[in-house]
């Protein structure tokens, strides 16, 4: 086949997802639904079936097909829609999604579970399932006797005007084995009769091939509905018993029989030149193995594609793009003519066309980091199923209410932020909603409900998850970190410090742990995560009344704004989301304690100081602790003063990775291009604080060790 | 100029390497330069440009012969030292010094680096034939590093294997 199918894959891939979701959503408002929704499952499930079945994923179309039967069903009306269905039809959804995964990675799925949903459907539909394997089988024995097929392909005329070209057809065919073709001209109008849009030309092919009738239907897939088609086989010659005759009816289509007689009955000038009458054309098969190689390549290709991962861009943002690189061509024409021959009158004109360029190359920015937003929709979508699947699993009522879903987020942010909502939602609504008659009897509505909320709040994104539930229990989380030593007995904490212990590794305070959560992991990666998006969380709760759950994060990982700042000779950049404050130093506070550890009192803290240039080991000449500044930042709960020699401007930066062609270095997240073009290093504090750590313990193991350096060494 | 002429001109081995990687490596030039008074040679395919020497920014806590990084167009590109990796030389900064930019593609990256030396000297057509291996018997320049030695007028031009200059670069650094 001269069309190469396989670069439309992953299109396919993309788009049966989308249906996926569009289906299941669709599922999930079934309930109250109208008949457009079950109109639209439909659709999907239906574009779904079409797709996998051009691309030669059977089990996806076997499958869907058993869904598409049943919601056939429910939108004519033949069927109720029970919320029995709606289940079975979620669980078909997985498996689907199952299957179109297995097809996309070539990996085994679990055949268990497609086997009994298709069951389950099939038993729902009320016959028997037809079991795929048999009729495979089936069609195998066949296949050995029969030595090749006699084909009768009687077109509809208008069969070209839909873009089929039945020389494809034919080319295709003729990949499975030695081909044989015969055309009737017999509808052939006279000449001054012909349409020349019509196909008036039908044939009887002669395939010897060793190839399945599946095979052979499957190529004329896309013209079925609008031809007459016949299968027969021809037997071998050594075995002439038991023909077959049932498969020739079952591949005939019999929703044209009612074909119509030719009333324009003409001829295509073309198809007189390319078929002469009952002209015999024999395509040799030669072409297959070629072919088969070039498929094969391509996949290989593809899937290295689908790694790097794309976006879909409103067209209007890519319009606004394009605008906006014709006003800095426009800009750039005029500033290079200005300095073609420049003078001094001039210089009101460059400036205007200086600052003309500045506010193009913004709004460029801005654009283009448009381009990586996305709603933040995509991530909260799967959030309906979620509950609605929780619900049943705890028997609980609760219902999800959703806002802000077209607040918009960076596409990694947003890929990172799935997991960590996901497993809140979660907790939400196993330890947060209560059972309904629990709720009652609180005087609140039987139904739970939780909420997501996405809104900007200055340069950050938040994210709410809400419940009315039961709320964190302070004196439970209290009692539980003293049982696991996290905190002393008769330690005072602030509630923000008890909320904090909930994200200590190892830490649940369920009574019981369930398949949903309570194993106490979970909570310690949500906020590692969240830190590691440069973000942050914060809980609030009241007890009985419900908790609340405030995720911080930043709107892109591209741009951040930053701190300048001058050690030695070299200008670092620290990210402005981890200072606390900068301050100069004031000798008095200065304390060192505990052999040689410098800390500096800041009001009720007492901070450690960092000296940047012994960390880094940068030759400077402000070794002086009281001739420095001090940047005070706080990651993982921890504050540090950082020393700098002076604090330059703040500015938004690009981050720029240095992984790219050097590797990450400890303490350092980035580089960045300074207004000079010369390149800075952004700061990583958290790295810093752990780098610091590593340090004051070798530190300290040397000291300590030092009767016995043997094993210091070995412990460096 | 005819180009069928100097279409002609492009050896048929490096047409046959265009398939892979290979190309960078087995094409017929190479661009030589001066490490103190040793020439050195590296695929000239692989050399992306050849910039005069800037201040790099530091990479803290790096080995001495990583000087930095610097902003090529946009890109970070780290710098290192040849004579400082090799210990050839002195590493001083003059108005000859010059950065070749290299960038190799493996299959599943682009890495480009720049290498301080102390000059570029000439672009040598070279038959693979003509490529003898290196004698093991030390030098300052590990083997891994040697594709062969060329003998070019009265000197012997050492090939850098920029595969492994890169490589190494990757993982000698986690100290």
């Amino acid at each position: 086949m001269s069309v190469d199918l396989s670069q439309f894959i992953p299109s396919f891939l993309e788009e049966s997802f989308e249906g996926l979701e569009v289906m299941e959503s669709g599922l999930l408002d079934l309930q109250r639904g109208d008949n457009e929704t079950i109109h639209s499952i439909f659709r999907a499930a239906h574009s779904i079936k079409g797709g996998a079945g051009t691309f030669g994923f059977d089990n996806v179309t076997e499958f869907t097909h058993l869904v598409e039967t049943l919601l056939d069903e429910m939108r004519d009306g033949r069927r109720e829609v029970t919320s029995k269905d709606t289940e079975i039809l979620l669980e078909s959804v997985d498996c689907m999604r199952l299957l179109i995964e297995a097809a996309r990675d070539d990996e085994e799925y679990d055949q268990d579970k497609v086997d009994q949903t298709s069951k389950r459907l099939a038993e729902t539909l009320g016959d028997e399932p037809t079991s795929a394997d048999e009729g495979l089988s089936k069609t195998d024995v066949e296949a050995t006797n029969i030595c090749g097929y006699t084909i009768n392909f009687i077109p509809e005329h208008s069969l070209a005007k839909t873009g089929n070209d039945p020389i494809f057809l034919f080319s295709a065919l003729a990949e499975l084995g030695q081909l044989t073709l015969c055309a009737d001209t017999q509808d052939l109008p006279a000449l001054k009769d012909i349409d020349a849009q019509e196909l008036y030309l039908s044939w009887q092919l002669t395939l010897h091939t060793e190839a399945s009738e599946a095979e052979i239907i499957e190529i004329f897939e896309w013209v079925e509905d609008e031809c007459l088609l016949e299968l027969v086989p021809i037997q071998k010659p050594s075995d002439t018993s038991a023909s077959t005759s049932s498969t020739t009816s079952s591949s005939t289509q019999t929703n044209n029989e009612q074909q119509t007689e030719p009333d324009t009955s003409q001829k295509s000038t073309q198809e007189i030149a390319v078929q002469p009458p009952k002209a015999e054309l024999v395509i040799d098969s030669t072409a297959e193995d070629n072919n088969i190689t070039s498929k094969t390549k391509t996949k290989d290709k593809g899937k290295g594609k689908t790694e790097v991962g794309s976006i879909r861009v409103g067209v209007d943002k890519v319009d606004n793009l394009i605008n906006l690189v014709g006003e800095l061509v426009i800009t750039q024409s005029m500033l290079s003519e200005l300095g073609n021959d420049f003078e001094m009158e001039k210089v009101e004109r460059l400036t205007s066309g200086l600052e003309q360029l500045l506010q193009n190359t913004k709004e460029l920015q801005e654009s283009v980091m448009r381009i990586r937003m996305l709603p933040i929709s995509f991530a909260f979508n799967r959030f309906p199923r979620l509950v609605h699947d929780l619900a049943i699993k705890t028997g609980k009522e609760m219902e999800l209410v959703i806002k802000g879903e077209q607040t918009e987020l960076d596409k990694t942010v947003m890929e990172q932020i799935g997991d960590p909502l996901v497993h809140l939602v979660r907790n939400a609504a196993d330890h947060g909603i209560e059972l309904g008659d629990v709720r009652v009897a609180n005087g609140k509505p039987r139904k739970g409900t939780i909420s997501l909320d996405a809104y900007h709040q200055g340069g950050n994104i938040v994210i709410e998850i809400n419940d009315d539930g039961a709320g964190i229990n302070r004196e439970t989380v209290l009692a539980k970190a003293v049982e696991k030593g996290l905190i002393e007995a008769n330690a005072i904490l602030t509630d923000s410090q008890v909320y904090d212990l909930l994200f200590e590794p190892g830490f649940s305070t369920a009574a019981e742990v369930t398949d949903i959560s309570g194993r106490g992991v979970g909570m310690d990666v949500v906020k590692r995560n969240i830190q590691s998006l440069g973000g942050r969380i914060q809980v609030k709760s009241t007890l009985g009344k419900g908790s609340s759950f405030k995720v911080h994060l930043p709107l892109t990982l591209a741009i951040l704004d930053g701190q300048l700042v001058k050690v030695g000779t070299e200008t670092y950049i620290i990210p402005l989301i981890a200072i606390v404050e900068s301050l100069q130093i004031d000798n008095k506070l200065i304390n060192r304690v505990s052999g040689d550890m410098v800390l500096y009192r800041l009001r009720d803290d007492n901070v450690p100081i960092l000296p940047i240039y012994q960390l880094f080991n940068l030759a400077t000449e402000c070794t002086e602790i009281d001739r420095a500044l001090l940047v005070v930042v706080e990651a993982d709960g921890q504050k540090i003063g950082l020393m700098v020699d002076d604090l330059l401007a703040q500015q938004q930066v690009v981050i720029k990775s240095l992984k790219d062609n050097y590797q990450q270095v400890a303490g350092i997240s980035g580089a960045t291009i300074l207004g000079d073009g010369s390149v800075a290093m952004i700061l990583d504090i958290p790295g810093i604080i752990h780098m610091a750590l590593e340090q004051a313990q070798q530190a300290q193991r040397v000291k300590t060790d030092g009767n016995s350096s043997v094993t210091a060494e070995v412990c460096l | 100029m005819n180009i069928q002429a100097m279409a002609q001109d492009i050896p048929a081995e490096g047409e046959n390497a265009m398939e892979g990687v290979d190309f960078i490596t087995s094409g017929d030039q190479y661009l030589t330069f001066l490490l103190a008074q040793e020439q050195y040679a590296v695929d000239i395919l692989c050399v992306e440009e050849i910039r005069s020497w800037e201040q790099p920014t530091k990479i803290p806590n790096a080995p001495s012969y990583i000087k930095g990084v610097i902003n090529m167009r946009g890109i970070i590109v780290p710098i290192v030292d040849l004579r400082l990796k090799f210990s050839i030389g002195q590493a001083s900064y003059l108005e000859t010094t010059v950065v070749i930019v290299l960038t190799y593609q493996s299959e599943e990256s682009t890495r480009t680096i720049g290498f301080v030396v102390d000059a570029v000297s000439d672009v040598l057509n070279v038959d693979n034939a003509d490529i003898k291996p290196a004698p093991a018997f030390g030098g300052c320049v590990g083997q891994q590093y040697i594709d062969g030695l060329i003998n070019s007028e009265q000197k012997v031009v050492t090939i850098l294997n920029v595969n492994h200059l890169q490589k190494v670069e990757k993982h000698s650094l986690h100290s």
